[in-house]
């Protein structure tokens, strides 16, 4: 099959108007190249945000059925993928809000303290090599993964959709019910932390 | 500009967000503090790591569906 996977965005929109017309037609093969071209990258984005496969598959499965539901009203001049990880976010962080949460740990220890005067009271140490050389590919993405999850939900979840899913500030704020700003003071407090975690591991360039 | 209001301009600054005379004061602290230098290299390190770090889920080729969840999907469609 070829056409209609994520390797085609930002490409041939007539391709999307073409899978939506036979899909749009009932067409069942139409169904089937939707879900194989873009369930893997839905299924990750679950994934990331739910941490839990099975809540993952749960999620895509509810993406495609409310996306064929709503197929009549898709709009074209959006595209099929952008339309779909938009519905795949928005089941999975339905999830999130539904399960049971484990109790947040406070952020503050994780951002850096200032003495009176302004200045830090850390005295920083250079990590010798950046990260992408001082450790072995696969092991410096299990450390950096492991440090994202243990980072409190609400700021997990920020980090999440705005670096890892690239989404923009304004619809990550619309998808959370919360400001623009807000969404930028959690992902900048949500960076600190994550650097406070990596700091011990990146230091000196061991892992 | 203190360390301290550094640290909270860190993020506009890699935007570009920050106006002429903020910028300009965020520049010469960062000329003279070593430690605030120190910092924003680890914050810009950090970021980078976070792509880095799912960078084989988005590989750009097409990843694998479990069959069982598409025969799922594809089912309940029909219900």
């Amino acid at each position: 099959m070829h056409g209609v996977g994520p390797a085609d965005d930002g490409g041939d929109r007539s391709v999307d108007s073409q899978i939506l017309a036979r899909l749009r037609a009932g067409n069942d093969a139409a169904y089937e190249e939707v879900v194989r071209a873009f369930g893997g990258r839905l299924l990750a984005v679950c994934r990331r945000l739910l941490a839990n496969d099975e809540d993952a598959q749960d999620a895509v499965q509810e993406t495609f059925l409310s996306a064929f539901k709503a197929i009549d009203r898709f709009n074209a001049d959006a595209r099929l993928s952008t339309w779909l990880h938009r519905i795949a976010v928005n089941a999975a962080l339905m999830k999130l809000r539904t399960r049971r949460r484990r109790p947040e740990e406070p952020l503050d220890p994780l951002l850096p303290a200032f003495k009176e005067d302004g200045h830090h009271e850390e005295r920083f140490q250079t990590w010798a090599e950046p990260p992408d050389v001082a450790m072995r590919r696969a092991e410096r993405q299990a450390l950096v993964r492991q440090c994202i999850d243990t980072l409190p939900e609400r700021y997990r979840t920020v980090l999440l959709l705005r670096d890892i899913d690239e989404m923009d500030t304004n619809e990550v704020a619309s998808l959370l019910g919360i400001t623009p700003n807000a969404v930028k003071i959690r992902l900048h407090r949500a960076r600190q932390a994550l650097r406070s975690l990596l700091d011990p591991h990146f230091r000196g360039g061991d892992a | 500009m203190t360390c301290r209001e550094f640290a909270d301009f860190i993020m506009d600054y890699l935007d570009g967000e920050l106006d002429e005379r903020l910028r300009t004061d965020f520049d010469q602290h960062l000329a003279v503090c070593a430690n605030c230098a120190t910092y924003l290299a680890q914050y810009r390190e950090t970021v980078a790591a976070g792509r880095l770090a799912f960078d084989d889920e988005n590989a750009p080729l097409p990843r694998e569906v479990p069959d069982d969840l598409v025969r799922a999907i594809l089912a309940s469609r029909k219900r």
